[in-house]
């Protein structure tokens, strides 16, 4: 019998809330997958598409991004500067033949430890639907090592 | 600046697919500018371009390289040394780079990865428009600042004609009448009797329509 596939998702993570979440969702002794591995980002206006590109490049099943609910952003607009940068991230995907979905941005505040627990399980759950990512993971990018 | 405009990656992904080598290769000036072929539009190509060949299990390669100008040889030379590691090139930059690159490395096939469109000024983030059609002889001096040639659709020289209506060009409501802004602007300035003047005929051999053109300045050759 095969294994489970189990994702390897790349969660880029806002200091002031999904990345607190996150640590409220540990103290709270909450279960989710595991399956998410964490960079803390100071806002999620931060992340450009090269850096969720790069993470897909580089053998992760899936992005996923969380940053803070839309009105409350510390730095006032840096997640719905990355909302849309994630449409358009998305829309780049479609275009080049990879499943859009394995990207996605939540929003959530500090305070959603719970919250934090349920879209980990649901973008793990999301990836799994979909499938290893069809780049192969042992690849180095090729980019790198041609000049 | 000159203005250009990211090919849709479909169209790139099929002007590249006969080669297994390609560079990117960006420009630091305009195209930078206007976001369309900087050394962040070749990392974000090269990263789309990767993934959607190995996920279709091929192993194609994209070098990237981001040169100060495309427009002058001193900076073209400085891929001399590696062009020979690539069956093509995609060059971000505007038509003049790709050429110029074109013309320095004839054995190798240049693709251009932009589409350059216009001489224009960055409105506001993301948002340009055109403001010179470089005609090659310039009557700003009569039209308040504001380009007859490059903003009035018809490039009429004594305007406005009878398209204009409550200051918009018979296009469309987003288009300014041209000649309804240097109107008002002589009138701002006091100095409508500019626009009484009628203006001789344009010399349009300074324009394209004189042919592909080279300008020769005696005073700074050496």
């Amino acid at each position: 019998m095969s294994e489970k596939f189990e994702p390897r998702i790349v969660g880029f993570c806002c200091k002031y809330c999904a990345y607190a979440a996150a640590d409220l969702a540990g103290s709270m002794r909450l279960s989710y997958p595991s399956n998410i591995k964490i960079i803390q980002v100071p806002c999620t206006g931060r992340i450009d598409v090269i850096h969720v590109l790069r993470a897909l490049e580089e053998g992760a099943d899936g992005v996923m991004i969380a940053g803070c609910l839309e009105g409350e952003c510390h730095f006032l607009e840096g997640n719905l500067k990355a909302r849309s940068r994630i449409d358009r991230i998305k829309h780049l995907l479609k275009k080049i033949g990879m499943d859009p979905d394995r990207v996605e941005m939540f929003n959530l505040s500090s305070a959603m430890g719970p919250r934090f627990a349920e879209i980990a399980s649901q973008m793990t759950e999301q990836i799994q639907a979909l499938g290893p990512t069809p780049i192969p993971r042992s690849c180095t990018p090729a980019s790198e090592t041609a000049a | 600046m000159i203005i250009a405009r990211k090919k849709p990656v479909e169209e790139i992904i099929t002007e590249i697919d006969p080669y297994d080598r390609i560079l990117i290769l960006g420009c630091n000036e305009c195209v930078t500018v206007c976001e369309a072929g900087g050394k962040k539009e070749v990392e974000i190509l090269a990263s789309a371009l990767t993934l959607h060949y190995q996920a279709r299990g091929k192993a194609k390669t994209f070098g990237k390289a981001t040169l100060e100008r495309q427009c002058d040889r001193e900076y073209l030379e400085e891929i001399r040394g590696r062009i020979h590691n690539y069956d093509a090139v995609l060059s971000l930059a505007c038509g003049v780079g790709v050429q110029f690159a074109a013309e320095t490395y004839t054995a190798t096939p240049l693709l251009p990865g932009v589409d350059t469109v216009c001489l224009g000024a960055n409105e506001e983030r993301g948002l340009w428009t055109e403001r010179c059609q470089a005609c090659g002889s310039c009557v700003l001096a009569r039209t308040g600042g504001i380009c007859p040639v490059s903003r009035c659709a018809k490039r009429v020289m004594n305007g406005p004609c009878g398209g204009s209506a409550n200051g918009k060009c018979e296009l469309g409501p987003d288009t300014d009448c041209a000649w309804q802004l240097i109107i008002d602007r002589l009138k701002a300035l006091g100095r409508l009797e500019d626009y009484e003047q009628v203006a001789p005929i344009k010399d349009w051999s300074t324009d394209r329509a004189g042919g592909p053109r080279t300008i020769t300045r005696e005073d700074i050759q050496l």
